[in-house]
């Protein structure tokens, strides 16, 4: 039985008096893609930023290959594979999108090697005609894919990617669709979104988060009828 | 038994101390986030006004509990409409900005006042502790620092200015929808952080006597008390100046004023380290 | 042409106007002005530390000049003790820079916020000059150098060859050293801030939450910044105590403190020209204000030699006015006209701190 590429158990985060995450048991194999759903608060961007090692757990454990990584400091755990596209688009803003991305390449490549790599990643992401301009400047989209081309320059063996879509003209979707189909060939991924189009197009297996746990765990199309999920989304086009 | 009084009220006396030039910038800092870093020249200016004052020939008491808040507290208002509202949010821009103005206001003074100390002798005398004589004026100082303490906690509890100023730090454009001018409650607030520095710098002058640079010695101190007090201005103050004014005294005491200083700085730095938040990020949290 | 290439072109102007400036100007300029400008020349090497940790580490110090002062009294204590000056030289460079790496690893290690940092180092620069300066008495003295309280430390040995105790370096060769040091201090922090280095320095200034989730150790990053800093501030300090052959606490105090902070901000940050130009500009600034004073002078000129006031004064209207500084800010009206004419000029790279606020779409 191979151990599963993440894992945590009974995970959980309160932040004073208010229980952001509860007692959560989630698992993740190699090279596999989930889509994390449920409604604002229910805890979905606190559960990433303990396996990152932005916030430290409360109680519980989250495993990476078989080690246990929950008190580990961020950048430690960056280099052990994990990378993370934040909720809000975390770039240098003041750099090029040349330079965000080389800054990543380098952590991992040599000299000329990175400067291959960031060549390469841009063609990828689609942004080699503003590889000069200065990331403050550009649309929010664009900004979301420089984003995705610093984190998966580190070459990680799993990804996070805290809503995706959000911002994103119908176009812009349906290439960040394409985009992380094609990822999820070598890497694996956990995917945070709210759009159910979106979802749709790119899952196979979800997770539902309702204040702060585990709700239901099935594929796709099952969620998509269920009609408790339905209901903690109040009037979300889940029935669509 | 004698000597053990006298240190208790040594170290009264250096925890209100701390507590009374810390705590306008605790509402400075605390409630508008505003890092400013001539407030020992506020503290300055409020000893000049009394000395001033006195030297006109008005009541001692009046100079130090009226004409100095008066004074410092205007000074505080211009303040903050010429340079302070420009940079709300950029918090290095205003330490730097508020540099600049204590370089100006040390360069005024010493313009104006000269160079030397100038100074009235502390009123009231010495009483007798035993077999140990210590200034009376001591009590007094005390005594203010309670006061005010217990006035701040009066006006945000009980009165509308201080909900209206507690509203506006929290959310300054919810409390605009409901009719409240921000701009001129930033302006009030940093108004009255000025007069209550001013009165603390007035109180003090009898002490060590007022010179232009005497601000130098106060700034480190009270940003200490306050960031390791944390958010909450009163409770914040009050804990801080406690802890660090016992071990300052403390360690005055058995060494020398120079280790007393520096043990007030390691104290701060470990108990960053221990509260990044302060004590108030832990304790008594949602006290006042 | 491309970034690199004006970038170039800077380099290779710097180094000619630097190269000339060295072999011209003993011969052109009297004695007493090369003396002047060599002490502008040393404390540019300190405004340059300042600028590395930063403008390019996005690191507040508010206290640098307590390691300016450090190397200065470590030079002039060890020099008394030793003899020979290649060892107190050293010692000068790599005390200050031992202290820095400690104070450093409490702050950054403990994830201190940057605004205490900026308290906590003024008031490290504070404590060292109340304490030196209470060190007047014979009892207070490191082996044969007594410290001298607020009096200051005179007669210091001037540095010598290594190796020869008598050869002693000249007013001259101050100059000379002074100028030579300031060039090797600026093109050697070009390099650095060119190498991967210097790269994920910057990085971590414009979002140390992204560099450390791309596997960069900020911590590690920015305690080898602050250590290099103390260590070139120091090498300032050591040089001007060989200047004036005196040291003094003011030294470790405010107005030293708010200078070097002044010259960063009115040269520029985010440059290393920039608080050269600053640092040089506002120290003959304040020269040329302070000699044009005539005797029973009205308060005009009072006002102008006050050097408080007019520092005080140059910070708050930089703040609120020029808050770039004076190179980028003029850089920026070049680029702006020049682009009318040349519209293929390249974009502004990591060189600059403050990106316009981007429109979004």
């Amino acid at each position: 039985m191979t151990t599963a590429l993440l894992e945590t158990r009974n995970l959980s985060k309160h932040f004073g008096g208010v229980q952001a995450v509860r007692h959560v048991d989630f698992t993740l194999a190699e090279g596999e893609l989930r889509c994390l759903i449920g409604p604002n608060g229910a805890g979905k961007s606190t559960f990433f930023k303990m396996l990152t090692g932005q916030l430290q757990p409360s109680a519980g454990q989250v495993l990476f290959r078989g080690h246990d990584i929950s008190r580990a400091e961020a950048h430690d755990i960056a280099r052990l594979g994990i990378g993370i596209k934040t909720q809000v688009p975390n770039v240098f803003d003041g750099l090029t999108v040349r330079e965000n991305i080389w800054l990543a390449a380098s952590r991992i490549y040599p000299g000329k090697r990175a400067n291959a790599v960031v060549d390469e990643m841009l063609v990828r992401i689609g942004l080699t005609g503003l590889a000069g301009r200065v990331v403050g400047q550009l649309a929010h989209g664009q900004r979301q894919w420089v984003e995705l081309g610093i984190v998966m320059s580190t070459d990680p063996d799993l990804i996070l990617l805290d809503e995706p879509a959000a911002g994103m003209t119908h176009e812009e979707v349906n290439r960040t669709a394409e985009l992380i189909r094609e990822i999820n060939r070598s890497k694996a991924l956990i995917v945070v979104e709210h759009d159910m189009q979106f979802i749709r197009m790119i899952a196979k297996q979800v997770t539902v988060f309702n204040q702060g746990r585990v709700l239901i765990e099935d594929a796709v199309e099952n969620i998509l009828r269920n009609p408790l999920v339905r209901d903690i989304y109040l009037g979300k086009q889940a029935a669509a | 038994m004698d000597l053990l009084a006298l240190l208790a009220i040594q170290v009264l006396y250096a925890v209100a101390g701390l507590a009374l030039i810390s705590v306008g910038l605790a509402i400075i800092f605390g409630m508008m986030r505003v890092i400013n870093l001539a407030h020992g020249e506020f503290l300055m200016l409020g000893g000049y006004a009394a000395i001033v004052a006195t030297s006109h020939g008005i009541n001692i008491w009046v100079a130090i509990l009226v004409v100095a808040p008066i004074v410092v507290g205007a000074i505080g208002i211009l303040v903050e409409r010429t340079i302070i509202r420009f940079l709300y949010g950029r918090m290095i821009d205003t330490m730097l900005a508020t540099w600049g103005l204590s370089l100006l206001l040390v360069g005024l003074t010493t313009a104006v006042f000269g160079n030397t100390t100038v100074g009235i002798s502390a009123p009231l005398g010495s009483i007798q502790i035993g077999a140990y004589r210590t200034s009376a004026y001591t009590l007094f100082v005390i005594a203010v620092a309670i006061a005010v303490l217990a006035g701040i906690f009066a006006v945000l509890r009980w009165t509308r200015l201080g909900l209206i100023a507690r509203g506006t730090m929290q959310n300054a454009s919810m409390a605009a929808a409901l009719g409240v001018n921000p701009p001129r409650v930033y302006a009030v607030t940093f108004g009255i952080g000025a007069a209550l520095t001013g009165l603390a710098g007035a109180v003090l002058a009898p002490v060590s006597g007022v010179f232009p640079t005497i601000g130098v010695a106060y700034v480190a101190k009270s940003f200490i008390t306050v960031i390791g007090g944390g958010a909450a201005v009163l409770s914040g103050t009050v804990s801080a100046s406690a802890l660090f004014g016992t071990i300052n005294q403390i360690a005055t005491f058995v060494t020398t004023p120079v280790f007393g200083e520096v043990a007030l700085l390691a104290a701060a730095i470990v108990l960053i380290r221990i509260l990044p938040q302060g004590i108030t990020g832990r304790f008594f949290r949602r006290s006042l | 042409m491309t970034a690199r290439a004006w970038n170039i072109v800077g380099l290779v102007v710097v180094a000619v106007v630097g190269l000339g400036f060295l072999v011209l100007t003993p011969r052109l300029v009297e004695l007493d002005t090369v003396l002047e400008l060599t002490v502008y020349l040393i404390m540019a090497i300190l405004a340059l530390s300042l600028a590395l940790i930063w403008g390019y580490g996005g690191i507040l110090c508010f206290g640098q000049s307590a390691f300016f002062g450090l190397g200065a009294y470590t030079y002039a204590i060890a020099v008394f003790n030793i003899g020979e000056s290649t060892v107190p030289l050293l010692l000068a460079i790599a005390l200050p820079a031992a202290f820095a790496s400690l104070l450093g690893y409490f702050v950054f290690y403990g994830r201190i916020s940057d605004v205490y940092l900026g308290v906590i180092t003024l008031t490290v620069t504070l404590i060292l000059f109340n304490s030196i300066n209470s060190t007047a008495g014979p009892e207070f003295h490191i082996g044969s150098a007594r410290l001298g309280g607020f009096n200051g430390i005179p007669g210091i040995p001037p540095l010598n060859i290594p190796g020869n105790r008598s050869a002693v370096i000249d007013l001259e060769g101050m100059f000379y050293l002074a100028t030579a040091s300031l060039l090797i201090v600026y093109f050697g922090l070009r390099l650095l801030l060119v190498s991967r280095f210097g790269r994920v320095i910057v990085g971590i200034r414009e979002n140390e939450q992204r560099a450390e989730l791309l596997g960069y150790d900020s911590r590690a990053y920015k305690l080898a910044t602050f250590t290099i800093g103390g260590a070139l501030a120091g090498f300032a300090g050591c040089l001007f105590a060989n200047w004036g052959s005196f040291v003094s606490p003011t030294i470790f105090g405010l107005s030293q403190s708010a200078q070097i902070i002044i010259w960063v901000i009115v040269g520029g940050r985010g440059t290393l020209i920039g608080p050269i130009i600053g640092c040089i500009g506002i120290q003959w600034l304040g020269t040329a204000l302070g000699a044009n004073q005539p005797s029973g002078s009205g308060s005009w000129a009072n006002i102008f030699s006050n050097v408080p006031l007019v520092l005080g004064a140059i910070l708050i209207a930089f703040v609120l006015l020029v808050p770039k500084g004076l190179v980028p800010t003029l850089a920026d009206w070049g680029l702006r006209i020049l682009r009318t004419r040349l519209p293929a000029l390249p974009q502004r790279g990591a060189d600059r701190v403050e990106s316009e606020r981007p429109e979004r779409a």
